[in-house]
C-alpha cells in the first residue's frame, strides 16, 4: 500500500539531465522535465532541436551519455528496446514506420505483441494457449478501427494507403498495446486542415478513454498549445522554457527561437 | 467457381492431387513426386527464414546436407530405422541453425547472403574431410537401402515412400501454416519489413532471429534425411552451391512469405530442368534460364499470386 502511494505521488515519466551525442553534434544538452499520469504534455522546439532524439531516448533506440530516464520512478537506462512496449511506452515514428505488407489489422495485432508470451511451439501446435492470447490480441480491435476511422481499410495492406490514414494506424497500432505512456512524433505533419483539426479532441478522447498521458512533439503552434496541459520547448538540445501554453507562449527565449525560423512555426 | 473460392479448396486439391499418383503413377514418376514433396519442405524451410522474416540465406543445403548425413550415418553404422533418424536429424540441424543465427544477426542483408553462400560453398568440402571418413564415407558417400512398406500394407517400396514423405510434408506444412497466422508469424513479418518499429512494440529481434533460422534448418534437415532415404545415397557433390541455389530459386519463383508457394516452387525445380531437357538436348541450362526469366516477368509475385489472381477474379 506504501508502495501504491508513492508511485502516485512519482511522476509518470521522469526525464533527468539528459546528455546525447552524435559525434561532435550535442543534440541533448542536459535537458530535464517530467510528465505527469494523465497529462498531455507538447515537446516543441525549431527544427533539429533534439525533440525526435529525445524520443529515441525514452524508447531505448539511442542511449544517452548521461542522465536518468525514470518512468514510474523505475530508471529504464541499459533496459532493451523491446522491454519498453511491456513497461507501458508506446509510440508514433515522424516519418511513420509501418509493416507495409501487412494489413491495418496485422499491423495492430503486432502492436499487441507485448501482451502475449506463446512461444514458436505453442503456435505451430495451436495450443490452447496461443488460442487465447489470440483473441485477446483482438479485443479492442474493432473499438480503435472505428475510433480512428479504419475499418474500411482494415483488411488492405498498410503500405499503399494514404498518409493522413497511415498515422492513424500508427496511432492505432500504439493503442492497442494500452500504453500508459504514448509518444507522439509530429502526428499533424502531412495532414491537411481539416484533418489537423480533428486531432486535439482526439487526442483528449484518446488520453480520458485509455487513461494515458501523451508526450506530444509537434510543429503545429495552434495544435500543441491548445491540447497541452503544459509545454516544454527545446533550442539546439537545452530547454528554454517549460510550464503552461499561455506561460511558454510568452516567453522571450520561445518567441525569439520561433521568430528565427518563423515559417517552420507555420508550416506542416 | 464455388468450389475454387472456398476455403477448404485448397486442402480438398491438394488431399486429390498427393493420393493419385499413388494409384496411377509408375515408380519412377513416383519417385520424382516424392522427391517434389522433399523440395517442397526444404523450400518451406527458406521461406520461413528468408520470405517471411527477412534473413537471406544462399546457404541452406548447408542443413540438407547435415539432414541428409544424420540419417544416412545412423541407418548405416548403427541401423536405426529410417523413420527413426528424422527427429535426430530434426534436432541436430535446429541445434547447428541455431549456432549460425547467432553471428548471423550481426550481418545484414548482403552480407549474411554472402555468408551463408560461403557456408554452401564451404559444405562438400567440409564433408570430404578425412578425419569424419569412418562415418561419411569420404567421397565415395554412403549408399542406403530403401525401407519396405510397414505393418504389411500393400504397397511397393516407392509408394510407400511417397505415403510416408508426404506424411510427413503434410504434417510441417499445417505447423508452418499454424505458425505464421499467428503471433509469431507476424513477429517474423514485423522484424522483416520494420525492425525499429517492431523492437518498439516488445518484440525481441535477437530471439526471433536465431529462433526462424533454427526453425529453418530444421525443416530443411528433415527434406534433407527424406531426400537421402528417397535417393538411397548419399556423396558430398550433391551438397553444393547448385543445391542451394534450388531452394532459392523454388522460393522465389513460388512466391516469397506463401505457404502454398512453396509446393509449386517444388514443382518447377523438380519438373521444369526436364522440361528443359526435352525442349532442347543440347542448351537445357539456356532453356531453364528462359523459362526461369518469363515466369519472373510474367508472375513477380512468384506462382502463389497465381493463385490470389484467380481467387479474385468473380466468377
Ligand atoms: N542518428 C543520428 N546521427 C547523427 N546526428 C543525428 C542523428 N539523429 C539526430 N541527429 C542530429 O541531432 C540533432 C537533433 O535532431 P532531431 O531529429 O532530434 O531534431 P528534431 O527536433 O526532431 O527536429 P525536426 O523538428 O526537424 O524533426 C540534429 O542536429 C540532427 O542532425
Ligand atoms: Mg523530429
Amino acid at each position: 500500500m506504501a508502495g501504491q502511494a508513492e508511485t502516485r505521488g512519482t511522476p509518470l515519466l521522469r526525464v533527468n539531465d539528459i546528455v546525447m551525442r552524435f559525434g561532435g553534434i550535442v543534440a541533448l544538452g542536459g535537458v530535464s522535465f517530467d510528465v505527469e499520469r494523465g497529462q498531455i504534455c507538447g515537446l516543441i522546439g525549431p527544427n533539429g532541436s533534439g525533440k525526435t532524439t529525445l524520443f529515441n531516448c525514452i524508447s531505448g533506440i539511442y542511449r544517452h551519455s548521461r542522465g536518468d530516464i525514470l518512468f514510474e520512478g523505475k530508471s529504464t537506462t541499459g533496459q532493451p528496446r523491446h522491454r519498453m512496449a511491456s513497461l507501458g511506452i508506446g509510440r508514433t515514428f515522424q516519418n511513420v514506420a509501418l509493416f507495409n505488407t501487412m494489413t491495418v489489422r496485422d499491423n495492430m495485432l503486432v502492436g499487441a505483441h507485448h501482451r502475449g508470451s506463446s512461444g514458436f511451439a505453442a503456435n505451430a501446435l495451436r495450443l490452447n494457449a496461443s488460442r487465447a492470447e489470440e483473441a485477446a490480441a483482438y479485443d479492442g480491435m474493432d473499438e480503435l478501427l472505428d475510433l480512428l476511422d479504419l475499418r474500411a481499410v482494415a483488411d488492405q495492406p498498410a503500405g499503399g494507403l494514404p498518409f493522413g490514414t497511415r498515422k492513424r494506424i500508427e496511432l492505432a497500432r500504439a493503442l492497442i498495446g494500452r500504453p500508459k505512456l504514448l509518444l507522439l512524433d509530429e502526428p499533424a505533419g502531412g495532414l491537411n486542415h481539416g484533418e489537423v483539426a480533428e486531432l486535439g479532441a482526439l487526442f483528449r478522447r484518446v488520453r480520458d478513454h485509455f487513461k494515458l498521458s501523451i508526450l506530444l512533439v509537434e510543429h503545429h503552434m495552434a495544435l500543441v498549445m491548445s491540447v497541452s496541459e503544459k509545454v516544454v520547448a527545446l533550442e539546439f538540445g537545452m530547454k528554454i522554457a517549460e510550464g503552461t501554453p499561455d506561460e511558454v507562449r510568452n516567453e522571450p527565449e520561445v518567441i525569439r527561437a520561433y521568430l528565427g525560423d518563423a515559417e517552420d512555426a507555420h508550416a506542416a | 467457381m464455388n468450389l475454387i473460392t472456398s476455403r477448404y479448396f485448397p486442402w480438398v486439391f491438394l488431399v486429390a492431387v498427393a493420393v493419385l499418383p499413388l494409384m496411377f503413377a509408375s515408380d519412377y514418376k513416383l519417385f520424382q513426386f516424392t522427391m517434389v514433396v522433399v523440395y517442397a519442405i526444404a523450400v518451406l524451410g527458406l521461406n520461413l527464414l528468408t520470405g517471411y522474416n527477412g534473413q537471406v540465406s544462399l546457404g541452406n543445403g548447408a542443413f540438407y546436407a547435415i539432414g541428409a548425413y544424420v540419417t544416412a550415418i545412423m541407418m548405416d553404422k548403427w541401423d536405426i530405422p529410417y523413420w527413426a533418424t528424422i527427429p535426430f536429424s530434426a534436432v541436430i540441424c535446429a541445434g547447428v541453425g541455431f549456432l549460425i543465427g547467432l553471428p548471423a544477426l550481426r550481418l545484414g542483408g548482403m552480407y549474411l547472403a554472402l555468408t551463408t553462400f560461403a557456408l554452401a560453398v564451404a559444405t562438400p568440402q567440409l564433408l570430404k574431410y578425412k578425419l569424419f571418413d569412418d562415418y561419411t564415407g569420404g567421397v565415395q558417400g554412403i549408399v542406403i537401402n530403401k525401407p519396405d512398406a510397414p505393418f504389411g500394407l500393400p504397397l511397393n517400396p516407392d509408394q510407400w515412400l511417397y505415403l510416408f514423405a508426404l506424411t510427413v510434408g503434410a504434417i510441417l506444412f499445417i505447423l508452418a501454416t499454424n505458425l505464421v497466422r499467428g503471433r509469431i508469424g507476424r513477429a517474423m513479418r514485423a522484424i522483416r519489413d520494420q525492425p525499429l518499429a517492431a523492437e518498439a512494440m516488445g518484440i525481441d529481434i535477437a530471439m526471433f532471429k536465431t529462433r526462424t533460422f533454427a526453425l529453418s534448418a530444421m525443416f530443411t534437415g528433415i527434406a534433407g534425411s527424406l531426400g537421402a532415404i528417397t535417393i538411397q545415397f548419399v556423396a558430398p557433390d550433391a551438397f553444393g552451391v547448385p543445391l542451394s541455389l534450388t531452394f532459392f530459386v523454388g522460393m522465389v519463383v513460388g512466391g516469397g512469405a506463401s505457404i502454398g508457394g512453396a509446393i509449386m516452387g517444388a514443382l518447377f525445380i523438380q519438373f521444369i530442368p526436364n522440361i528443359a531437357d526435352e525442349i532442347s538436348k543440347a542448351a537445357p541450362g539456356a532453356v531453364y534460364g528462359l523459362i526461369l526469366i518469363a515466369f519472373m516477368f510474367l508472375l513477380p509475385g512468384g506462382l502463389a499470386s497465381l493463385i490470389r489472381i484467380l481467387k479474385r477474379k468473380p466468377a
